[in-house]
């Protein structure tokens, strides 16, 4: 059944347009890896070169802030429901 | 044979307990005694005594369950000079309350003794009919559309975002509206910018929505900032206001009006919009809650950010965005309800189960809205979000583009 990852508008090209990918792992940092190896390109986008979350991005895990959790060690669990969200800007 | 009104008078005197004004403010100094005020609707917003509930004679029979639910309660009674009030006293008595007392002289009394009253606002007859399903909403009433009136709001930016809060917080009344923008109206603005129309292209943004407002509710006072909003004046012109409404479109003014409204301790309704996308909350780090910062510490570099110049715009996903936020603005000036402090409300319309609600929580170690801030002062957003200086003009704006779009 596997965890569901949903994408904001901007990485979706990394996606192939989906708003929801499903991904594997027991943690924020291996679903984040194993998203990475299905979409290239979309692991840079979440993370810096530390490997730490990018702070311009979050990440909620069944509706509740990662970095309030245990940030990228916050255990995830099958049917869990991850949202990225990074920061937009618009509004004019 | 009939009764005079003599006789029904002289009758409830003699039934009903009268009081005068002391023993009326002994009684009130107890907890549980109700004053009720049975003058019609007009002479109540004229004036009435502060601890008094309104029920209109009229009306007495239908509302006075709801308002005095226990029988046993005291319960004075009060008209302008104490005669309409004595039958209504004995009209309770009749329905079973046992402790009905009649206060003589009334609010005339009270108010030729000096004893303090208060006036509500007087509505002239346009707004009474203008603002009639407000009032019959309890959250609002006659006492939150006077709040409103007496508000004062602004509204950072006039375009997607900022024509439908401007155009709904004008509708309910929100007495004073500023607007902050420097830029012109665009044909290219107009699929979506609705507080603008055609025949005023060219003309600066916040006449143009000025000039919408008052066409919607001449009764607004609108105030035009035509300026960008810097750190130099961001703090004088939002220190008159009652909430700010964030319509932005780039991230320096997000740090910068966040920053700002953190050190006045004033409340930012935000919202931000991406193609289909969109996002709203409030941010008040002095009624305990998160900032800006808190959820994003650091801006999008320029080569990261999403940018919405080459994206695209959609028209309803800002109406459904600017909307809430004139909402959350209004629950804020009401005080009615729970506003989205610490909750993030996120639409992805594409989907078919779009909409999300995302817990956003105060970081203990924020440099700005912490209680130990290591930032106390306002800085160079510009180069804080890897941006060039400023452009002089809207038309100029491009790195803002870039940056997050609009």
């Amino acid at each position: 059944m596997g965890i569901k990852v949903r994408v904001p508008t901007p990485l979706r090209r990394f996606t192939g347009g989906n708003d929801e990918v499903a991904a594997e792992g027991d943690s924020i940092k291996a679903v984040i890896q194993d998203l990475d190896r299905r979409h290239p390109g979309i692991g840079e986008r979440l993370l810096d070169e530390k490997g730490e979350l990018r702070r311009f991005v979050n990440v909620y895990l069944n509706g509740d802030d990662i970095r309030f959790l245990s940030a990228l060690d916050s255990k995830v669990k099958d049917g869990d429901d991850i949202s990225i969200v990074p920061a937009i800007a618009g509004g004019r | 044979m009939a009764k005079t009104s003599k006789n029904i008078l002289d009758e409830a005197r003699s039934a009903i307990k009268s009081i005068d004004i002391d023993e009326a403010r002994r009684m009130l100094e107890k907890p549980g005694t109700v004053l009720i005020d049975v003058r019609e609707s007009d002479e109540w917003r004229q004036g009435h005594i502060p601890q008094a509930v309104a029920i209109p004679r009229g009306f007495l029979e239908l509302r006075i369950e709801e308002k005095v639910p226990d029988h046993k309660a005291p319960v004075i009674l009060q008209c302008a000079s104490g005669t309409r009030s004595l039958l209504a006293a004995r009209t309770l008595r009749e329905l079973g309350y046992e402790n009905v007392y009649n206060l003589t002289g009334g609010f005339n009394a009270w108010k030729d003794r000096g004893l303090p009253w208060i006036a509500d606002r007087a509505f002239t007859p346009e707004e009474l009919n203008r603002y009639s399903r407000h009032f019959v909403i309890p959250e609002v009433g006659e006492k939150g559309q006077a709040k409103l009136l007496d508000s004062r709001v602004l509204i950072l930016g006039t375009g997607a975002l900022g024509s439908p809060s401007s155009l709904y917080l004008a509708a309910a009344g929100v007495g004073t509206i500023g607007l902050v923008d420097f830029d012109v109206v665009d044909s290219s603005n107009l699929q979506r910018q609705i507080v603008h129309t055609t025949d005023r292209v060219g003309m600066p943004k916040t006449e143009s929505a000025q000039k919408q407002i008052n066409a919607l509710n001449p009764g607004i006072k609108v105030i035009r900032h035509d300026v960008r909003l810097s750190s130099d004046n961001v703090m004088e012109i939002i220190k008159d206001y009652d909430v700010v409404v964030n319509c932005g479109d780039n991230f320096p003014t997000r740090y910068l009006i966040n920053d700002a409204c953190v050190l006045a301790k004033k409340p930012l309704v935000d919202g931000a919009i991406f193609r289909f996308e969109g996002n709203a909350t409030v941010f008040y780090p002095a009624a305990g809650g998160p900032c800006y910062r808190c959820l994003y510490p650091e801006p999008a570099p320029p080569d990261m950010a999403p940018s919405c110049a080459e994206a695209g715009v959609l028209g309803a996903l800002p109406g459904i965005i600017g909307s809430i936020e004139a909402l959350e603005a209004i629950k804020l000036l009401l005080g009615a309800g729970k506003p989205l402090i610490g909750r993030m409300v996120y639409f992805d319309t594409l989907s078919n189960d779009y909409v999300r609600i995302l817990k956003i929580r105060k970081n203990p170690e924020c440099p700005v809205c912490s209680d130990h801030p290591t930032q106390t002062t306002l800085i160079d957003y510009e180069a804080f979000c890897g941006l060039a200086a400023p452009a002089t003009d809207g038309a100029g704006d491009a790195q803002h583009a870039a940056a997050a779009g609009r």
